[in-house]
């Protein structure tokens, strides 16, 4: 019934094809990619789209294309460890927060406020600083500033559900914590979270991709679609286009499919969230 | 008697992402001058519909789809926006349910009120303002000066419906419609208002049309009634005729649903609810839930009859009963 | 009373947030990698001195004491020293502020003057082509990386079209800079009547500014476009049209005017977008701000610079959103009156 309503939109169908090609060419980069990411050939260096390098080289002659590809593998996957792990942290604080109310509750929510109280770029930018630029402190970075949506979602399921505990039978029967959680809790969470995590993979490769272009985070040799536009960027000026328009296009592409994809499932899922079309 | 606002035939439809809504069906009555008219029926009956039809506020989605609106022997559904403006607020006005949200929660209510002035009769800012002090009084509020320059959240219900009465009446018109005046206030209030609806009426001269889905409140002030069921005019007649000797079905049945502290009936709610009326079929709507239904009546739609003086039904049963030959 | 109340409610929740502000910054900034004592003092230092410059800089004191001094550091304004220019970070700052707060405002100016219009437009002419056209460059919009924008309108006005600068800074090289009184290059070159620095300085700001405003206009047109059709769905906007109201009157006077109450409310959350684009553009442009400072910084193993940019950045933000709820207090009478 669901999966009718979301392949009939056709602008989400599209997102949704969109989005596995993404995934697929992440997936089987090295056997899609017509070169390898590293080689170089100078006699190529900076040379336009082309039969042979369909989106261009850079100035070392490296195939953009094979480099977009594999980039591709990066951007996915810390979007997804970052999505992974502020899920799982942010719907365990928040269920402990919720569940056992008084002080642990109240220095959560501080804590939660205090992490809302950075725009959320400018904190990542704080932690990659602080902890180093590599792959898992992206990761981590990220994580840490989407924390707090997902603490305070499940907090408020968890107190809703604490207040018809006590109303409900279920309490003089005894049930234990852990069912409680999974009978009333989180098929009541499922849907916003789905919403949640996916608007949330967006926004982390676009953070990702700004930390990268201004050198924090990914660094070379992995290439990264942030990292490559800021390669680009100097060439810009003198007429260089594609190393700039190809990395960017993947970016607002794969974003793009998921807000669309998650703006269907917020439709679909959960009417109460629906805002004004 | 010419009638002072006069509808015929009107048909509203609403066009929806599920089809075609008909909200209103070939709709006709008149309104004398001085009278109240009650306009009864279900939350769906087309109502308040027919209300915002006659002073041509329905926008799209909704679209006025035929008949005609004629005031002091004008088609006002002809005429072009600029004169239809100048009807508005002026000769024909209007007072909406809800109170507070029909007031604009930024303005002061005296603000709300004086403007109406500067609009229609060009009046001075000093003099509309007192004019605004005025019209407060007149509706009985006291204290006017401070509560002019009140917001709408900071006066009750029952004085939020009060100010909506005095920006109605503010330039005297001829022609007041009374959208579920006392819906949602309490009784005592509701009663004040109606009281103050009734006197302003006749001290203005102004006919009254009132809204509601409340059979007491009909009673209580109004001087003819009509009943409405989805979209269709079923019945009208003078008050002590349709409580006394209700023909319709469905005015038998609301007659009947109200409860009554002197006698002992036992309630009987109607069956059924309002039919959908998105494609809706031919005939009278009421057919599924009426208990004298006749094979005819699910095909064509029964013409509204006289039925006595200050009466005429739509049925087709009642048609049977005074022998007239039913096709 | 009850407005006061809302005012001190909202000023006491400032503190809580202040701190716990300060306490990640601080824990941000001693996560930092390395001794940096062991910076201070050089590759040759023997560990006995290692030990005392520790000592001097506290950094064997237990981290509560640690924290106090790191507060009280900041309330008298010091925010350690930059080791590529040597100078105090602060003093860094208040030099490169100007530069920032233009591009925020010409910034907020570009996103409030097209995206307000633009969302009040999509409401009154809904589902015309305009309204399309205008949801789809918001929902195209948000998933453009603001650095990918900034370079292609690069590369169209400055490298196709040759209308803009080459983006190397807030002036053309050849022009004499304004004497320095507000450093707003715009409005001291406007105040000191250098005609020539004037346009200089605007037409450098352009593209800067047309990049951040177009980044974060899409939260600005989607709620002005919802909450002005909610408006326009509302009782007392059907009222004023039964009244005899024009109805562009109603539409552009009482229902606009009330759409944009809630409105003020979004400007705190779009104050926190353009200080993190800031960053991203300023870098594309070179632009000589805060963020460009902070990041150059970052490039030459100076991290003091990018922890102050990040709690400043976080301050400035609490602040204006307190601006911003005591605004939307004083805006709507059904706060200023309780």
């Amino acid at each position: 019934m669901h999966w009718r309503r979301l392949t009939a939109n056709r602008l989400s169908f599209a997102a949704l094809c969109a989005l596995l090609v993404v995934v697929a060419a992440a997936l089987l980069a090295p056997w899609v990619a017509p070169y390898d990411p590293d080689e170089t050939d100078a006699a190529a260096a900076l040379s336009s789209v082309s039969l042979h390098h369909p989106l261009g080289t850079d100035l070392y002659g490296r195939d953009q294309l094979s480099r977009l590809v594999h980039a591709a593998r990066v951007d996915l996957l810390v979007a997804l460890s970052a999505t992974a792990v502020a899920l799982g942290l942010g719907s365990t604080l928040g269920a402990l927060a919720g569940y056992r109310g008084g002080w642990v509750d109240q220095l959560l929510m501080r804590a939660v406020d205090a992490v809302m109280a950075f725009p959320a770029f400018i904190l990542a930018m704080g932690v990659t600083a602080a902890l180093g630029n590599s792959t898992a402190n992206v990761v981590a970075a990220i994580a840490i500033t989407h924390v707090p949506i997902y603490t305070r979602l499940i907090r408020g399921e968890m107190l809703k559900v604490r207040e018809m505990e006590y109303a409900e039978a279920a309490r003089t029967v005894g049930n234990r914590p852990r069912q409680i959680v999974l009978v009333h809790l989180l098929p009541n969470c499922m849907p916003p979270l789905v919403v949640q995590a996916t608007l949330a993979m967006g926004f982390a490769i676009l953070t990702v991709a700004a930390l990268s272009f201004i050198g924090l985070g990914i660094q070379p040799p992995q290439s990264e679609w942030g990292q490559m536009t800021a390669e680009g960027a100097g060439y810009v000026v003198s007429g260089e286009w594609w190393l700039v328009l190809f990395p960017g296009l993947a970016i607002m592409a794969t974003v793009l499919a998921f807000n669309l994809i998650g703006d269907t499932l917020r439709d679909v899922l959960d009417p109460r969230m629906r805002g004004v079309r | 008697m010419t009638a002072l606002l006069s509808v015929r035939d009107l048909s509203v439809q609403f066009v929806t992402d599920d089809g075609v809504v008909e909200a209103l069906d070939t709709v006709s009555f008149d309104v004398r001058a001085g009278e109240i008219l009650g306009v009864v029926g279900e939350s769906g009956s087309g109502k308040s519909v027919t209300a915002l039809a006659m002073l041509r506020l329905i926008r799209p989605p909704g679209h006025i789809v035929g008949g005609a609106v004629r005031f002091d022997g004008v088609d006002l559904l002809t005429v072009s926006e600029e004169q239809m403006r100048a009807v508005r607020g002026r000769s024909i006005s209007m007072v909406f349910q809800s109170p507070r949200t029909a007031l604009n929660p930024v303005l002061t209510v005296g603000r709300q009120i004086a403007r109406l002035f500067a609009l229609h009769q060009r009046a001075s800012a000093p003099e509309a303002w007192r004019r605004a002090l005025e019209m407060l009084v007149l509706v009985g509020i006291a204290d006017p000066e401070r509560r002019a320059r009140q917001y709408a959240h900071q006066l009750s219900g029952g004085m939020c419906q009060r100010v909506m009465i005095a920006m109605a009446l503010a330039t005297a018109p001829r022609l007041l419609i009374a959208d579920e005046p006392t819906t949602g206030l309490d009784v005592s209030i509701a009663a004040q208002v109606l009281e103050l609806l009734r006197d302003l009426g006749r001290r203005t001269g102004a006919a009254i049309v009132l809204i509601t889905h409340d059979l007491a409140v009909v009673a209580e002030v109004c001087d003819r009634v009509t009943v409405m069921h989805a979209g269709q005019l079923v019945e009208m007649a003078d008050v002590r005729t349709l409580f006394a000797r209700p023909l319709h079905p469905y005015t038998q049945a609301l007659v009947r649903s109200i409860p009554r502290i002197d006698q002992d009936v036992t309630l009987e709610p109607i069956p059924g609810t309002v039919p959908s009326m998105l494609a809706p079929p031919p005939g009278c709507r009421y057919a599924d839930r009426c208990p004298r239904v006749l094979d005819v009546c699910r095909r064509a739609r029964p013409a509204l009859l006289g039925a006595g003086p200050e009466h005429e039904v739509a049925c087709y049963a009642v048609e049977q009963d005074v022998g007239v030959t039913v096709r | 009373m009850g407005f006061g109340g809302y005012v001190v409610r909202r000023l006491l929740l400032v503190v809580p947030t202040l701190i716990g502000v300060t306490i990640i910054s601080f824990a941000l900034t001693h996560l930092l990698p390395g001794n940096p004592a062991l910076v201070k003092a050089g590759p040759l230092a023997t560990p006995e001195v290692v030990q005392e410059i520790e000592r001097s800089m506290g950094l064997d004191r237990p981290l509560p004491v640690q924290y106090w001094r790191y507060v009280s550091g900041l309330l008298h304004g010091d925010l350690g020293e930059s080791a590529s220019t040597g100078r105090p970070v602060l003093e860094d700052f208040r030099q490169r502020i100007p530069a920032t707060l233009e591009l925020t405002l010409a910034s907020l100016l570009v996103a409030v003057g097209i995206g307000v219009p633009l969302g009040v437009l999509s409401a009154v002419h809904r589902d015309s082509v305009l309204d399309h056209v205008s949801r789809v460059l918001g929902v195209g919009g948000v998933a453009m990386p603001s650095f990918w924008t900034g370079l292609l309108l690069l590369y169209v006005f400055f490298y196709l079209l040759g209308v803009a600068p080459p983006p190397l800074g807030r002036l053309a090289a050849d022009v004499t800079p304004p004497p320095r009184l507000t450093g707003l290059t715009v409005l001291d070159a406007a105040l000191a009547g250098h005609g020539g620095a004037l346009l200089s300085a605007l037409h450098h700001l352009m593209l800067p500014a047309l990049t951040l405003g177009f980044a974060v206009m899409a939260p600005l047109t989607r709620m002005v476009r919802a909450t002005m059709l909610e408006i326009l769905e509302s009782d007392y906007v059907k009222a004023a049209w039964a009244a005899g109201l024009p109805r562009r009157r109603v539409v552009y006077g009482d229902a606009l005017r009330n759409a944009l109450i809630p409105v003020i409310t979004v400007l705190g959350v779009i104050f926190g977008f353009l200080m993190a684009g800031n960053v991203v553009v300023e870098m594309v442009y070179a632009w000589p701000g805060l963020g460009h400072y902070a990041v150059t910084a970052l490039v030459t193993k100076d991290p003091g610079p990018i922890q102050s940019f990040v709690l400043f950045v976080a301050v400035m933000y609490v602040f204006v959103n307190l601006a911003v709820d005591l605004l939307y207090g004083l805006a709507d009478p059904r706060i200023r009156l309780r």
